[in-house]
């Protein structure tokens, strides 16, 4: 990288580098509680901003270090049972209640070093061995939190677990968690992106195209994988501490097996290549999910069949275009550009 | 073996060693001593049965599972679909015709036909793009499974075994011994034993094939050398064509299995996909007598777990496999390619 010149004037900001449709679509954002309803604003742009941050932590292991790693969901559970155990529920036998500024760190902590531990496992194996170990640690933890009842609660999980009224500010009403939750969206987001250019995560795509050569280089290659896992753990934990006060519960169904599929077919459909695709695929998803039955019913089907339109809909993005929607539109966008002069970029 | 042996001198020892004692407790009358701290024998030897029975079904599943991976390179999540599928159609026909051997071959050669369609639709597309084929056969599955849904709904179903298998049958194993020196034998159905038969059977008939027969040179020197074996004539697409409805339609027919001795419902497809996952890699992938080995470890600690340790038992099972993973990341009879 250090090789190419920097082409961009002295004069200029950063701000005159981001493109226009950015700024655009920052805006949209801001301004979307006036736009849309209560109903749409929570369930499906709060939901979808929540399950983005989720598989936004796969994107990162998947885009920048070549590990699909389907644990995810199952951190940003830990998280979530982490926030109910020490923060405040409906089971008061269980719950701890100390504050929210110790309660949540701790949460995230906890979840960060179940994905580390998790990472030093996985890390040991490679592609297709990767998705069957976390798939098969995953579905552990499913059925351990579903038998164990000391601390998670088992079947039942927790309910009435809610964000701690801050500011005075009820958290769990449409317009204060939709700005919440696109709050840690948008920090999670740069977070990914600052990190995919800082030296770490150059290095970690490195070890991603060509991991002996990194380790002939002196990089250690285990730790740099580890170290991936951790921060994409933060981010999926913070993403499951927002979902359980979305839902105000967890059970061991938020991460059961469909659930973690889920966390996959997101991060794919939507493209893992840059960090914008799996907030995409999980607005496509959320969409689905929300307005699928309808849909169906006006088809004459039974709505109960919405599985079925995002299995179908996943089989044909993974069967088309491997790198998701985004690759798509990128693909369309060139067959366009290749269709123009090549001289003056007028079409012919 | 021997060779296993003159290299691991203590390994072989500790494992002769746990071979021996498990023996003797299977089939010597317990002291009281072990009684007390056990409880019955009865108990242990039903948990044991159950176990190597319950192994004997993933190994069928997983088997078919290693086999198509140890050889194309192709990983077909969808395979616990294909169990299910299997178990559905087998309830459908033994329920039609009233024959539970009949439903067999019909699901053999209806299953392996869907494999066909798979193998030649799908992977063949995709070769050697593990990752594509993982999400193709995830979003595959997860189809698959709501169709099934749609046309058996959420109830389980239970395929009934037929009169000549049902009912106990007695082994020669000591179960206990009477204060008044009667001794008592173990009593097992049938229709397990048969189970267990016809996975050894199964078992014993893939290894010949695999090791003696001009097919099992072909599919063994395609797992060895995939371009090399087409250089040299050998049409292999029509190879893999093979195996890979043969593992299709093994998976198919342990689904009528399944069915027999536990019950078939949603849900099962990815609990089987799961254990056959869990297997193989305990095993080693690939390995058909790796899978066996897998299979009897994760059946047998399944259920003596659930007999000794019943909250965590299912996760007893993952335990076994990150052990595995972290001291032999290839599997215990897998080898470094």
């Amino acid at each position: 990288m250090a090789l190419v010149e920097r082409t961009v004037p002295s004069g200029t900001t950063w701000i005159d580098r981001v493109p226009g449709i950015w700024w655009a679509i920052a805006l949209i954002l801001l301004i979307m509680p006036v736009i849309v309803n209560d109903f749409i604003l929570f369930q499906v742009f709060g939901w979808s901003l929540v399950l983005g941050m989720i598989a936004l932590s796969l994107m990162f292991l998947a885009g920048y270090g070549g590990m699909v790693s389907l644990i995810q969901m199952s951190v940003a559970a830990m998280g979530g049972y982490m926030v109910a155990i020490f923060g405040t529920s409906g089971v008061a036998a269980i719950s701890m209640e100390l504050p929210w500024w110790l309660y949540i760190p701790i949460a995230i902590i906890i979840a960060a070093a179940f994905g580390t531990l998790v990472g030093a496992l996985a890390v040991r194996t490679e592609g297709i061995y990767t998705i069957m170990i976390t798939l098969a640690i995953a579905s552990a933890f499913f059925y351990f939190a579903r038998q164990n009842y000391g601390i998670f609660n088992g079947y039942s999980g927790f309910n009435l677990v809610v964000p701690p009224p801050l500011f005075g500010v009820d958290w769990r009403q449409p317009v204060p968690f939709y700005y919440l939750a696109l709050g840690c969206a948008a920090l999670s987001y740069f977070a990914v992106v600052y990190v995919s250019r800082s030296p770490f995560g150059l290095a970690l795509q490195g070890v991603r195209d060509n991991p002996r050569r990194m380790a002939a280089l002196g990089f250690n290659v285990t730790a740099h994988r580890i170290a991936a896992y951790t921060f994409a753990s933060v981010i999926a934990a913070v993403g499951g501490i927002l979902l359980v006060w979305q839902n105000a519960q967890i059970s061991p169904g938020t991460a059961g097996i469909p659930a973690v599929i889920d966390i996959l077919v997101i991060a794919v459909v939507g493209g893992v290549r840059r960090p914008v695709g799996p907030f995409i695929g999980a607005l496509i998803y959320t969409v689905l999910r929300t307005f699928s039955s309808d849909i169906l019913t006006t088809f004459g089907l039974s709505g109960e069949r919405f599985k079925l339109l995002i299995g179908l809909g996943f089989l044909a993005v993974v069967f088309f275009s491997p790198d998701g929607v985004l690759g798509l539109w990128e693909r369309w966008r060139n067959r366009k550009n290749r269709d123009s002069d090549p001289l003056t970029g007028e079409p012919k | 073996m021997r060779d296993f042996f003159r290299r691991r001198p203590i390994w072989s020892l500790i494992i002769a060693i746990a071979v021996a004692i498990v023996l003797w407790m299977i089939f010597a009358p317990w002291p009281p001593g072990l009684v007390d701290t056990l409880g019955r024998k009865r108990i242990f030897l039903n948990a044991v049965f159950g176990g190597v029975t319950l192994g004997a079904l993933y190994f069928l599943v997983a088997s078919g599972f290693t086999l198509i991976f140890g050889l194309m390179r192709n990983v077909n999540l969808a395979h616990g679909s294909l169990y299910l599928l299997g178990g559905y159609i087998g309830f459908e026909v033994s329920e039609a015709t009233g024959s539970w051997l009949f439903a067999f071959p019909v699901v053999f050669v209806v299953v392996a036909a869907l494999g066909l369609v798979l193998q030649n639709q799908v992977f063949r597309r995709m070769e050697g793009e593990e990752l594509r084929q993982t999400m193709v056969t995830i979003g595959l599955s997860v189809v698959i499974a709501d169709i099934m849904l749609w046309i058996w709904g959420g109830q389980s179903y239970t395929i009934l075994s037929p009169d000549w298998l049902s009912g106990p049958t007695t082994l020669p194993i000591i179960s206990s011994i009477k204060s008044s020196g009667e001794v008592v034998y173990l009593r097992y159905p049938a229709v397990r034993i048969a189970i267990l038969v016809a996975a050894i059977a199964i078992g014993i008939a893939m290894w010949l094939v695999l090791n003696k027969s001009r097919l099992g040179m072909l599919i063994r020197a395609g797992v060895d050398d995939r371009e090399m074996l087409a250089a040299s004539g050998v049409r292999i697409q029509y190879v893999f064509l093979a195996v890979f409805a043969f593992g299709a339609g093994l998976a198919g027919m342990a689904g009528i299995v399944g069915g027999t001795f536990q019950s078939l419902s949603p849900g099962e497809d990815t609990r089987f996909l799961l254990a056959s996952l869990v297997v193989v890699i305990v095993g080693g992938m690939g390995s058909i007598p790796g899978a066996a080995i897998g299979a009897l470890v994760i059946g047998l600690s399944e259920q003596i777990g659930l007999v000794y340790a019943p909250t965590y038992s299912v996760v007893f099972t993952f335990l076994i496999m990150a052990a595995v993973l972290a001291f032999r990341p290839q599997g215990l009879l897998g080898s470094v390619r």
